[in-house]
């Protein structure tokens, strides 16, 4: 069994590598790479899977999953420039492909205390930057 | 090939378990234990796998599927409060996933001859949804 829950958060981020150019990032990141950064709203679709509680008929307590997700992800991402904000992104080049990374990253810190039940597990998840673009981690 | 169908029902439920006490109830399931009930617009997607008729060029027929998910799903639970007008959920709560599990039983059985049932999303809302294929619960 798997449950799937969507989340929302806005945030900006400018794509720029220091590994590179100013020439090479403007070619390699285009409009992305403005200076001043742009934003998008984000949706976040958790999946965990498990099997299920025969007493409650859940997988897991869906308010359990929002505190965490909540906590880790959306409350220090929401409204936030990423590449200032979010010390991961100092570094890390805020491409949709490492904010996944790093959202899954986060979660896996706080699962252990949240679910102290190991048999529900984080089955993955699904970044969607814009309508016409979601990138999707699987565990 | 995988096949896929969208139906949506509409339908009231009480998350409350007789097990637990009524502090209990509230603390698990939230709003969703108010005794009353509340309801809402699931949409349901079943997923078919088989390989496309050589004749037909389908791997199952989409209008028959429409009457199998009419008879099994829709009609029994479309505008019906389903702790009390659907069996299985006098006796186990009609959470996301035990509505999943019941979907899977009424229509596994309903398609043989090189096409199986792969897969059933049921959303209970556009945030919440489940997905479940049979696996032992």
């Amino acid at each position: 069994m798997r449950l799937t829950r969507r989340y929302r958060f806005c945030a900006s981020h400018r794509l720029h590598s220091g590994a590179l150019s100013e020439a090479e990032n403007r070619a390699l990141y285009g409009k992305c790479n403005n200076p001043f950064g742009h934003g998008h709203d984000y949706v976040l679709e958790v999946s965990i899977r498990g099997p299920l509680d025969p007493a409650t008929g859940q997988l897991a307590p869906v308010g359990v999953l929002d505190r965490l997700v909540n906590d880790a992800v959306i409350a220090p991402m929401d409204h936030r420039n990423l590449n200032l904000e979010v010390p991961a992104f100092a570094a890390a080049v805020p491409t949709s492909e490492n904010l996944a990374g790093e959202i899954e990253r986060r979660l896996r810190e706080a699962w252990p205390p949240a679910f102290s039940d190991s048999s529900v597990a984080l089955a993955g998840i699904r970044l969607r930057e814009t309508k016409r673009n979601s990138f999707e981690t699987a565990s | 090939m995988l096949i896929t169908r969208r139906a949506e029902f509409s339908a009231s439920h009480v998350c409350s378990s007789p097990a637990l006490s009524e502090t209990e109830n509230r603390a698990l399931y939230g709003a969703a234990a108010n005794p009353a009930g509340h309801g809402h617009n699931y949409v349901l997607e079943v997923t078919l796998e088989g390989e496309p008729d050589p004749v037909t060029g389908m791997v199952f027929d989409l209008s028959r599927l429409k009457e199998i998910l009419n008879e099994a799903v829709i009609g029994p639970m479309d505008h019906r409060f389903l702790n009390h007008e659907v069996p299985p959920f006098a006796r186990i709560v009609p959470t996301a996933e035990n509505i999943a599990v019941e979907i899977w039983r009424r229509l596994s059985p309903c398609f043989d001859n090189g096409v199986a049932l792969r897969n059933v999303r049921l959303y209970e809302t556009e945030d919440l949804w489940v997905d479940y294929s049979g696996e032992a619960a």
